[in-house]
C-alpha cells in the first residue's frame, strides 16, 4: 500500500482532531480528540518507520534504520497515558467543583 | 585618588544620612560632607595635569566584558565637578530652612545624586559613564514623586519614562559601539579611534543624541522640563537645572563628538537648526508665563539651545564657551531658583498675578536678584557673557546667519527677564505679600557668594578659560 | 600721567561700591560728597591726561590690565586707549557728568538716604560705563560700556520703581537698546573671525584685508548699534520715554552720556566707514530724516522733558547727517556743543519743574521770568545755542555740518535747514510759554515759585558760559584760516581724509546767512506768538499727528510687540500644550490604550488560545514552506 493512503489517514485523523479541540467544549471530548491527534501522529511515525525499514530491509537485513519511530510511538503512548491520568484527574475536580465539565466556565483565572 | 574621593565622599555620607533619623542632624551632616567634597574639588580643579595618579584612578570591573573602572580629572571635569561640588553646598544651605518629612531619606537620595553626577564628570569608560548617569537620574526620581507638588505623580512619570527611552537608545547605541571595538572594551581610548562605517555612526549618532537631547533638551524633547521644575520640590529643581541637564551637554563633548566625529559634521546643520527654533520659540513662550519657576525653566531651555548649538558649530572658540556656560549658567539658575523659593516658602505663591512691590518689603533681595538676573540676560562683567560671547562667536564663524537669527534671543532675553524682575519686584506693593522678610541669613550668604562668583569670573574670566583649552585640544586633535 | 588712565574709571566705581553698599548707614551729604567727589577726581584725572594729549606730537598711549578673554583664536586684553579722541569724550563726560552730580545734590534732597544713596551709585555707575566705553582699547571693552550704559539707564529710567509706567519705560529702553547691541555684537564677531583681533590700532592697520561687501556689512551692523543707543530712527522711540527717570539722569543721558556713544564710535572706527560709502549714504539718510522727524514732533509736544528729548533725537540726527558727509570733526564737534546746552536746557527744566512742584506741562507754566531768574538767562542762552544763532556755540559746530552737507548734495543742506528753523522754533515756543507771558498754574504753586539754591544754579552758570563760548575751539575756515582748534587736535585721530570742501567764501557766507535768518524768523515768530497767546488747547487736524509723534510708539506697539507677544501665547497654548507636549502625552497614552486592547486577547478562553496556537502554527508552516518567496520582497523594503 503507498505511503500516501497513511499520511492521508492520519491527516484527517489529525484534522478531526483539531477541530474537535476547537470547537468542543466539553473538556472529555476535548481530551478524547488530543488523545486523536497523538494517535494521528503515531500512526504517521509507524507508517513511515515501516517504509525506511521496509527500503533498507531488502539490502542489509541486519539494519536497524527506521525502528528508532517506533520507540517514539511507544514514548508518546506512555506520555499520553501519564496524561490522561493527570487530565481526567483535574475534569473529576472540576466537575466537583463546577457540576459541569465545560472548559469555558474555566476562565475565572483571568483576571 | 580625586576622583574616587568625589564620588565616595558623597556616596559614603548618603548612606550614613539615612540612618540619622532626627531631621537637623541629617541636614547639618549632609551640608558639612558636601562642603568636604568641595574642598576635595577645589583641591583637584587646582592642581596640575600630572601623570602621577592624583587625577586618574583604574581598576578592573568586569574583566569578562572589557568594562574596567577608569576614571580621570581633565579641564572639562575639573570645570563641571567644581559646579556640582559648588551647587550641593549652596543648595542645602539656602534651602536650610524647608522642612521635608523623611529628611534622612531626602538628604540622602540627594547625596547619591551627587556621588552619580561626580561620576558622570568622571568616568573615562563608556560602560562606567551609563551607570553613573543612571545613578544620577534614580534618585532623583524618587525625590520628585515623594517631596513634589500636587501633580508630582504624574510629572515624574513622563519623566521618568522620558529619560528611560533616551538611557535605553543610549544602551543600544553603546552596546554597538561595544561590539565596533577591535578590543571589545569600553575604554575612552579604544572608542576614540573606532571606525565605523557611515551608517554605524549615523546610528551611533542619532542613539545617543537623542538620549543627550532629551537630558538637554534640545527642542523638541524639552516638555518633560517645565512640568518637572515646577513640581519637584526647589532644591531638586536647583540640582536637576543646575547641574543635571549638564550632563547632556557634557556627554555630547564627551563622547559623541570625539567618537562619531563624521556624523556630528554632517548632521550638524539639522542639530544647530533644531536648537535655534528651541532657542526662540522657549524665550517666546517664557515671555507668556504667568509663574517663576516656569518661566526660569524655559529661559533655560533657550540657553541650553544655545550651548547645543555652539557644540556642533565645530569650532574651538564655541567649545570652550559651551563649556565656560555649562559653568556659568548652573551657578546663575542657582541662585534665581533661590529667590524663587525663598519667593515662594514665604508667600505661598509663584505666580506674577499675585506677586509684585516686594523691592519695598525686601531691598537686598531684590538686589541680589537683579544681579542674578542680569547673568541671566549675560551682561557683559557676568560671567554667563564670556561663555555667550565665545558661543555666539564660534556659532558666527559657522554660519553668520543662523548667528544672527540666534542673536534675536539675546533680545528677547531680556524682554522676559526684566518683565519677571518688574513683576516680582518693581511696582506697587500688592496686598499680600506684606509679610515677606527680607533675605533670611542662610540664603543671603549663599547668594551673596554666588554673585561674587558671577562677578569675579565675569571680570577676569581667564582661570576658567585655562581650564577648558583641553576640551578644545581633544577636537582639535581628532580632524 | 596717562599710565594713569585706569584711574578715571576706578574713581567713579569705588563711588559706585561705597554708595550702594553703605547706602543705609551713610548719611546724606556723606553720600553726595562721595558721589560729586569721585568724578571730580576722574575729571582732574582727565584734565592732565588731556594737557598731556594736547602736547604736540603725541602718540595714542595703551594701558594693559589684564588679559580679558584670551582662547587659541584670539585674545582680547582689557586695555584702555588714551588718544585724542578718547581724551576729548573724557573731559565731556567727566566735566558735564561732574556738574551733573552736583545738581543732583541738591534736586534729589527730597528722597529718603537710601534711596539718595542707591540714586548717586547708579550715577556714578553710569559714568563709569562711559568711561569704560570710551576708553576701551578694542570693540569689546567699548561693548562692556556700550552694554552698561544700557543697564545704567535702565536702572536709572526706572529709579522711581512704585510707578510701572517708568518701569516700562526702563525695559523698553533696554530692550531697544539691546536690539542695537546684537548689531554691535555681530560686528565684532566679524571683525574677530577676520582678522582674529579687536584692538582698533590692528584692525585700523589691516582694514584693506576687508572686501568692500565685508566691511559695508560690519560698518551697518556697527550702525545698527549705533542707532540703538544713539536714538536714530527706527531704533528711537526709548528715547523721548526715558525721561521717566529723574529730570538730572536725562541730562546725563541726552548730553554728556549714552546717545553720544553712537557717534565716538563712528568716529572711532572712521577708518572703516571711510572705505564703506554705502553705509555712509545709509547713515546719511537717516540721520536727516531722523532729525526732521523728531523736530516735527517737538512743534507739539506738551511736557517740557518731551520737547527737549525730541529735540536731542533731532540733534543727534544732525550728528549722523555730519558724520554721513564725512565731517568727522564736525560730529565730534557737535557732540560737545551739544553737551553742552543740552545738559543745560535740561538741568534747566529740572529747575523749572523743582519749583513748580513736579509740574511738568508747559501750558501750566508761564512768566517764570521775574521768579527765577538765573534759570530764565541761562535757559535763554541755551536756547539760541541750539538755535544756531551766533556767536553761540551751537552755530559753529551746525554750520560746520551743514556745510559739509552742502558740499556733498545741496538737498540734504535744504533739508538740513528747513529742520534748524523747526528748531529755533520749537525751542523758542518753549521758552515763551515757560518763561513768558503770565503764570497759568494754580495759586498755591504761583504763591511758592523760588529760584533754586545755589548747587543747583552754579552749574547752570558754568554750563552756560560753556554754551556761548563753546563754539570759539571751532572757528572756520572762512572766518580766519587754520582757526579751527579742534579739527586739528583731532588730526591724527580721524585718519580718513575729510571731504575737501570745494565752497567759495562768498556761497559759505550765504548758507550761513540763510540758515541764521531762517532761524531768526522762526525764533522772532514763536516769540512774540507764544507769549501773547500760549498754546492751551489740544492740538487738531496735522498737529494731532504731530503731537501724538506721528503715531509711531502705537505703530511699534501694533506691528511688533503684540504680535509677539500673542504668537508667544499661541506658541504657548497651541503648539506647547496642544501640539508637542499632546504628541509626547499621546505616545504615552497609546501605549497605554493598545496595550490595554491587547490585555483582552488573555480572554481566558481556552479555546481561543488554541485557536491562537494553531492559526500561528499555520501560518508557520507556510512561512517555512512559501517563505523563499517572500525574501525578495522583504529585500526590496528593509534594502
Amino acid at each position: 500500500m503507498p505511503i500516501e493512503y497513511y499520511i492521508m489517514l492520519s491527516v484527517v485523523l489529525f484534522c478531526i482532531g483539531v477541530v474537535g479541540v476547537l470547537t468542543r467544549r466539553n473538556a472529555i471530548i476535548i481530551f478524547m480528540c488530543i488523545e486523536l491527534m497523538l494517535n494521528a501522529v503515531n500512526l504517521m511515525l509507524v507508517a513511515f518507520s515501516k517504509m525506511h525499514h521496509g527500503a533498507e530491509y531488502l539490502t542489509n537485513p541486519t539494519s536497524t534504520a527506521g525502528t528508532d519511530a517506533q520507540l517514539f510511538v511507544f514514548f508518546i503512548m506512555v506520555v499520553a497515558a501519564a496524561e490522561v491520568s493527570v487530565g481526567l484527574a483535574i475534569i473529576v475536580m472540576l466537575y466537583r467543583n463546577t457540576h459541569s465539565v465545560d472548559v469555558n466556565f474555566l476562565n475565572r483565572l483571568k483576571n | 585618588m580625586i576622583p574616587v574621593l568625589l564620588i565616595l565622599v558623597p556616596l559614603i555620607s548618603g548612606l550614613v544620612t539615612l540612618f540619622l533619623r532626627q531631621e537637623k542632624v541629617s541636614k547639618t551632616w549632609a551640608l558639612f560632607s558636601s562642603v568636604i567634597t568641595l574642598a576635595i574639588a577645589i583641591f583637584g580643579a587646582a592642581s596640575a595635569n600630572t601623570s602621577g595618579n592624583l587625577l586618574a584612578f583604574d581598576a578592573s570591573w568586569v574583566p569578562t566584558l572589557g568594562a574596567r573602572f577608569t576614571f580621570g580629572l581633565d579641564g572639562m571635569g575639573k570645570v563641571l565637578t567644581l559646579l556640582t561640588a559648588i551647587a550641593f553646598p549652596v543648595i542645602f544651605a539656602s534651602t536650610f530652612k524647608n522642612r521635608y518629612s523623611g529628611s534622612n531619606a531626602f538628604y540622602g537620595l540627594m547625596l547619591f545624586s551627587q556621588a552619580g553626577l561626580m561620576g558622570v564628570f568622571l568616568a573615562m569608560d563608556l560602560l562606567l559613564f551609563y551607570f553613573f548617569w543612571e545613578l544620577a537620574l534614580i534618585p532623583v526620581y524618587f525625590l520628585c514623586s515623594r517631596w513634589g507638588g500636587e501633580r508630582r505623580i504624574a510629572v515624574t512619570w513622563k519623566f521618568f519614562i522620558y529619560t528611560f527611552a533616551g538611557s535605553l537608545l543610549m544602551l543600544a547605541g553603546i552596546l554597538y559601539l561595544y561590539y565596533q571595538t577591535p578590543d571589545h572594551s569600553f575604554a575612552m581610548r579604544s572608542l576614540y579611534n573606532i571606525e565605523l562605517t557611515q551608517r554605524g555612526e549615523l546610528f551611533v549618532f542619532w542613539t545617543l543624541f537623542i538620549a543627550f537631547a532629551i537630558k538637554m533638551p534640545v527642542f523638541p524633547f524639552h516638555t518633560w522640563q517645565p512640568d518637572t521644575y515646577e513640581q519637584s520640590p526647589t532644591a531638586v529643581t536647583m540640582v536637576l537645572s543646575g547641574v543635571m541637564v549638564k550632563m547632556g551637554v557634557f556627554a555630547v563633548l564627551r563622547w559623541l563628538i570625539p567618537i562619531v566625529p563624521n556624523a556630528a559634521v554632517r548632521m550638524s546643520d539639522v542639530v544647530i537648526i533644531f536648537s535655534i527654533i528651541g532657542m526662540l520659540y522657549a524665550s517666546l513662550i517664557a515671555i507668556r508665563q504667568d509663574d517663576i519657576k516656569r518661566l526660569i525653566a524655559y529661559s533655560s531651555i533657550a540657553h541650553i539651545g544655545l550651548m547645543s548649538a555652539a557644540m556642533f558649530a565645530d569650532e574651538g572658540v564655541a567649545t570652550q564657551g559651551v563649556v565656560i556656560q555649562m559653568f556659568s549658567h548652573g551657578i546663575n539658575v542657582i541662585g534665581l531658583w533661590i529667590v524663587a523659593d525663598l519667593i515662594e516658602q514665604q508667600l505661598g505663591t509663584r505666580k506674577f498675578s499675585e506677586l509684585g512691590g516686594l523691592a519695598q518689603k525686601a531691598p537686598t533681595l531684590a538686589i541680589l536678584f537683579v544681579v542674578m538676573a542680569l547673568a541671566n540676560v549675560a551682561l557683559p562683567l557676568t560671567n554667563a557673557f564670556v561663555g555667550e560671547f565665545l558661543m555666539f562667536n564660534g556659532l558666527f564663524r559657522y554660519n553668520h546667519w543662523m548667528a544672527g537669527i540666534a542673536g534675536i534671543s539675546i533680545i528677547l532675553v531680556a524682554v522676559y527677564t526684566l518683565w519677571m524682575v518688574q513683576k516680582v519686584f518693581y511696582g506697587e506693593a500688592r496686598t499680600g505679600v506684606e509679610m515677606i522678610a527680607d533675605v533670611s541669613p542662610g540664603a543671603k550668604y549663599m547668594l551673596i557668594t554666588l554673585v561674587l562668583v558671577v562677578i569675579v569670573f565675569g571680570v577676569y574670566p581667564q582661570p576658567l578659560i585655562n581650564l577648558t583649552n583641553d576640551a578644545t585640544k581633544i577636537l582639535a586633535q581628532l580632524k | 600721567m596717562s599710565q594713569l588712565a585706569y584711574l578715571i574709571p576706578l574713581f567713579p566705581l569705588i563711588g559706585f561700591l561705597i554708595n550702594g553698599l553703605g547706602r543705609n548707614k551713610l548719611s546724606k551729604s556723606l553720600i553726595s560728597i562721595i558721589g560729586c567727589g569721585t568724578i571730580l577726581a576722574s575729571f582732574i584725572v582727565s584734565l592732565l591726561i588731556f594737557f598731556e594729549v594736547k602736547q604736540p606730537g603725541f602718540r595714542a598711549v595703551t594701558v594693559h590690565l589684564f588679559d580679558f578673554i584670551r582662547v587659541p583664536a584670539f585674545n582680547i586684553p582689557f586695555d584702555f586707549q588714551i588718544d585724542q579722541l578718547s581724551s576729548l569724550f573724557l573731559l565731556i563726560i567727566t566735566g558735564v557728568g561732574f556738574l551733573i552730580h552736583v545738581y543732583s545734590s541738591a534736586y534729589m534732597k527730597e528722597e529718603a538716604p537710601q534711596h539718595y544713596g542707591r540714586y548717586f551709585a547708579y550715577l556714578n555707575l553710569f559714568v563709569f560705563s562711559m568711561l569704560l566705553l570710551v576708553l576701551g582699547a578694542n570693540y569689546v571693552i567699548m561693548f562692556i560700556g556700550w552694554e552698561g550704559v544700557g543697564l545704567c539707564s535702565y536702572l536709572l529710567i526706572g529709579y522711581w520703581f512704585k510707578n510701572n509706567e517708568y518701569n516700562y519705560a526702563a525695559r523698553k529702553a533696554f530692550v531697544m537698546n539691546r536690539i542695537g547691541d546684537l548689531g554691535f555684537l555681530l560686528a565684532v564677531f566679524w571683525i574677530l573671525q577676520k582678522l582674529g583681533t579687536s584692538t582698533y590700532s590692528e584692525v585700523f592697520a589691516n582694514a584693506a584685508n576687508f572686501s568692500t561687501a565685508e566691511v559695508t556689512g560690519i560698518t551697518m551692523l556697527l550702525f545698527v548699534g549705533a542707532m540703538g543707543k544713539s536714538a536714530q530712527i527706527p531704533l528711537y522711540t526709548w528715547l523721548p520715554d526715558a525721561m521717566a527717570g529723574p529730570t538730572p539722569v536725562s541730562a546725563l543721558i541726552h548730553a554728556a552720556t549714552m546717545v553720544t556713544a553712537g557717534i565716538y564710535m563712528i568716529v572711532r572706527s572712521n577708518v572703516l566707514y571711510s572705505m564703506a560709502p554705502g553705509t555712509l549714504g545709509f547713515i546719511t539718510i537717516i540721520g536727516l530724516v531722523t532729525a526732521l522727524l523728531a523736530a516735527t514732533i517737538a512743534i507739539k509736544q506738551n511736557d517740557i522733558k518731551k520737547v527737549l528729548a525730541y529735540s536731542t533725537v533731532s540733534q543727534l540726527g544732525y550728528m549722523f547727517l555730519g558724520l554721513g558727509v564725512g565731517a568727522y570733526t564736525g560730529a565730534v564737534f557737535h557732540v560737545m556743543t551739544h553737551a553742552f546746552f543740552k545738559a543745560l536746557l535740561f538741568l534747566g527744566a529740572g529747575s523749572v519743574i523743582h519749583a513748580v512742584h513736579n509740574q511738568q506741562d508747559i501750558r501750566y507754566m508761564g512768566g517764570l521770568k521775574k521768579h527765577m531768574p538765573i534759570t530764565h538767562i541761562t535757559f535763554l542762552l541755551a536756547c539760541l545755542a541750539i538755535s544756531g544763532i551766533p556767536p553761540f556755540s551751537g552755530f559753529f559746530s551746525k554750520d560746520e555740518i551743514l556745510a559739509a552737507a552742502y558740499a556733498h548734495n545741496p538737498v540734504l543742506w535744504i533739508v538740513g535747514v528747513i529742520t534748524a528753523a523747526l528748531t529755533a522754533f520749537y525751542m523758542f515756543r518753549l521758552y515763551a510759554m515757560t518763561f513768558l507771558g503770565t503764570f497759568r498754574g494754580t495759586h498755591d504753586q504761583e504763591h511758592h515759585l523760588h529760584e533754586s539754591p545755589s548747587a543747583m544754579t552754579i552749574p547752570l552758570i558754568v554750563l552756560a558760559v560753556l554754551s556761548v563760548i563753546g563754539g570759539f575751539v571751532g572757528i572756520p575756515e572762512v572766518f580766519a584760516p587754520n582757526a579751527h582748534a579742534l579739527a586739528n587736535f583731532l588730526s591724527p585721530v580721524i585718519v580718513a581724509p575729510a571731504e575737501s570742501h570745494h565752497l567759495s567764501h562768498a556761497t559759505e557766507y550765504m548758507l550761513m546767512g540763510v540758515s541764521v535768518g531762517l532761524a531768526a524768523i522762526a525764533i522772532f515768530y514763536a516769540w512774540t506768538r507764544f507769549s501773547k497767546r500760549p498754546e492751551i488747547a489740544d492740538a487738531t487736524g496735522a498737529g494731532k499727528m504731530l503731537a501724538n509723534k506721528w503715531y509711531i510708539d502705537e505703530l511699534y506697539d501694533a506691528a511688533i510687540a503684540r504680535p509677539l507677544v500673542a504668537f508667544g501665547g499661541f506658541l504657548n497654548r497651541f503648539v506647547e500644550k496642544s501640539g508637542i507636549d499632546a504628541v509626547v502625552n499621546g505616545v504615552g497614552k497609546g501605549v497605554q490604550y493598545t496595550s490595554n486592547k491587547i490585555r483582552l486577547l488573555q480572554s481566558g478562553q481556552v479555546g481561543n488560545y488554541i485557536l491562537m496556537m494553531v492559526l500561528s502554527m499555520v501560518l508557520m508552516i507556510l512561512l517555512i514552506f512559501y517563505g523563499h518567496n517572500l525574501t525578495p520582497i522583504l529585500n526590496k523594503v528593509f534594502k
